[in-house]
């Protein structure tokens, strides 16, 4: 399993650091499971007879596109919603039926929902005072998430006398107050600019790593949970598609589906001709007809018709034949360069229509180009950038 | 185009407002009059507000008046804004359209036939007729003009505050009171205010649900203007007016000014 930017290490008690990956050991206790959980709103299926454990630390993304169910998944957690079928047990501790003011969640909306006739202190206090809280232990515990959020000078501000980047904080101030067992982020970075966005993720890594909670992410950004995640579960029509680290769901997709929803693919049709160990050769009729060949496991037969699919990133272009290689190399014509700054993205037409995308990038400047607009080109691929999915 | 009016548009504006208040203010100037005769002005005085707070019957009357426009608006806005939340909340329920259906009829039924079925009810059931009749008749009439103010407030209020709430540890019932109840208290003030001054005019639902001992201010004033309008009179619908203008000017600027804030608010937020 390749290792992604992202994986953090923990240190065991002999000091040695290793890979957090609680979800690849057996005997690890999840911290929350979803056994079978259906939620049906009238005819409307949200989330469709869903298996899914979180484990303790893990900074866990719910991606998907809007009505995949993944805020219905996260709402069940904090008790908005109950599970028309199936169970979730937090630590161990059935919450269907429970009341999520007895609930050890804490949410941050998507909208913030800060209440506008508190103060930013009174806000964060909030959760606090419902506890009974002695004043002086609440004083102390708010001073330390305005501290935390970096807000201390805000305290006494009204949320609508307040930047959203500010509003955002008070948010996840309010939020962690309670310093719940889960924390749940709904869009947490909707509503911010780019810029602030990327900031603020980096800041949440670097809390959940420093506070070591679990953290519960929905998102339909698929680079937001890229950047922040230990595990991504891709979500469509109330299904999980795939569970996974990043790394994986970007480099071993296991169906177009995901493929195509986390980053951008090139999606070529073909049919099986040998299966090997390690290896799968294919033929594809596209680009005058070629043989590819994937390093890869892939349990199908001979003569199936399966899908391969390729990075931009990952797909070279050349002038002249590649001589390295005799498997993946398709002719086309440069159809269109769309030039970013960092990266070239040539689309090139293969024979038969098809256009395949290949990103470059620009390392050198330049102002001519080696290759430009109906080039006769080479497009080509080493076996192991591309994958073969087979749904 | 030309900015100012045209002479059309300002002879049909002067027209109007003539039509309107030109009997009002009438009134208000001859409450002033020195003369007794209601038509001949004789010179500024104040006599008459001195003899009306020396007229029992009539201040009687208004302590009445006071007593049940009180208490029928808090009732009402008590029961318009539960009303409101049952209609905004709970978009599904057995007999919602019957329920709003029945909510806001009053706001559309003839006064005169409001009253009328409200005395039949009233005279069925045997209840002495007097002061509480009236409260309850004014109380059935005014909770659809409050729960109509509170709903449109309640339709944008954003509900993950209440949520929010709840997930803090809030109880449902104390979420109500910290948090909803905050901030949508200015369309209940605006709406309390409403029903005050709808309670405060009425005359023929309550002329319909009134007995013995319970005179109404607009009731007894109908009933000395019958024997010949009194300089008195003026003065007292002149009070009338200015505490009428009043409430419904500061429930205006109440609700006017909490649009401009939650306005202001969503520009900010927009500005980010």
């Amino acid at each position: 399993m390749s290792t992604g930017v992202t994986e953090k290490t923990q240190t065991t008690i002999g000091g040695i650091r290793r890979k957090f990956a609680p979800w690849t050991d057996p005997a690890a206790v999840p911290l929350i499971r979803y056994e079978n959980v259906s939620k049906r709103f009238g005819e409307f299926v949200a989330v469709d007879n869903l298996s899914l454990d979180i484990y303790e630390r893990e900074f866990f993304a719910l991606l998907g596109p809007s009505g995949c169910g993944k805020t219905t998944l996260m709402r069940m957690l904090a008790g908005f919603e109950d599970p028309t079928e199936g169970r979730i047990t937090l630590a161990g501790q059935d919450l269907v039926g429970m009341p999520p003011y007895k609930r050890q969640t804490n949410m941050m909306f998507q909208s913030y929902a800060l209440f506008p006739h508190m103060s930013v202190w009174e806000n964060i206090a909030f959760g606090l005072k419902q506890d009974r809280m002695e004043k002086g232990a609440i004083d102390a515990r708010v001073d330390e998430m305005l501290k935390l959020v970096k807000l201390e000078k805000f305290a006494k501000r009204k949320p609508h006398q307040l930047s959203g980047g500010q509003r955002q904080r008070v948010a996840l101030a309010r939020s962690l107050a309670k310093a719940p067992k889960v924390l749940l982020l709904d869009e947490p970075l909707g509503a911010l600019d780019k810029k602030l966005r990327e900031e603020t993720q980096f800041e949440l890594m670097d809390l959940q790593m420093k506070l070591g909670m679990t953290f519960l992410i929905v998102t339909h950004d698929q680079e937001e949970a890229m950047t922040v995640a230990d595990r991504i579960a891709v979500m469509n029509h109330g299904k999980l598609v795939q569970v996974a680290p990043p790394a994986v769901i970007y480099e071993q997709p296991n169906s177009r589906y995901v493929a195509d929803f986390v980053g951008d693919v090139n999606i070529l049709e073909a049919k099986i001709e040998a299966v090997a160990p390690g290896n799968v050769s294919l033929y594809t009729s596209v680009g005058g007809g070629a043989k590819l060949s994937i390093a890869q496991n892939v349990e199908a037969k001979v003569g199936d018709s399966a899908f391969v699919a390729i990075r931009p990133e990952k797909v070279r272009v050349d002038l002249e034949p590649p001589a390295w290689q005799e498997a993946n190399c398709l002719r086309g014509e440069v159809w269109d360069i769309g030039y970013l700054g960092d990266l070239s993205i040539y689309h090139v037409e293969l024979e038969g229509g098809v256009r395949i995308k290949a990103a470059k990038p620009n390392l050198t400047r330049m102002v001519e180009r080696p290759i430009t607009w109906e080039d006769k080109v080479w497009v080509s691929w080493l076996p192991d950038s591309g994958v073969v999915l087979t749904s | 185009m030309r900015k100012g009016l045209s002479w059309f548009n300002t002879t049909s504006i002067v027209l109007g407002f003539t039509f309107l208040y030109l009997p009002i203010v009438l009134l208000v100037i001859y409450s002033f009059n020195a003369s007794r005769l209601v038509t001949v002005w004789a010179g500024f005085s104040v006599e008459w507000y001195w003899k009306l707070f020396q007229n029992q019957q009539l201040l009687d009357a208004a302590w009445v008046t006071l007593r049940v426009a009180f208490l029928s608006a808090s009732v009402a806005t008590v029961l318009g804004t539960l009303a409101a939340i049952a209609l905004t909340r709970y978009g599904r329920f057995g007999g919602r359209m019957l329920f709003s259906g029945m909510v806001y009829a009053p706001l559309v039924m003839p006064e005169v036939i409001t009253g009328l079925s409200l005395l039949l009810l009233f005279v069925a059931v045997n209840f002495d007729r007097g002061f509480w009749t009236i409260t309850l008749a004014h109380i059935t009439f005014t909770m659809c003009f409050v729960s109509v103010v509170v709903q449109s407030r309640l339709v944008t209020f954003d509900r993950s505050l209440e949520e929010a709430a709840l997930d803090l540890g809030c109880r449902p019932m104390k979420t109500f009171f910290v948090v909803t109840l905050p901030i949508i208290l200015p369309a209940v003030v605006s709406g309390w205010m409403l029903a005050f001054t709808l309670s405060l005019d009425d005359l023929v639902i309550a002329s319909f649900t009134t007995g013995p001992g319970a005179t109404t201010l607009p009731m007894r004033i109908y009933s000395q203007v019958r024997l010949g309008v009194t300089p008195e009179i003026n003065a007292a619908c002149t009070i009338l007016i200015a505490i009428v203008t009043v409430v419904v000017v500061v429930a205006s600027i109440i609700t006017k000014r909490q649009e401009v804030e939650r306005q202001k608010a969503e520009r900010l937020a927009a500005a980010g």
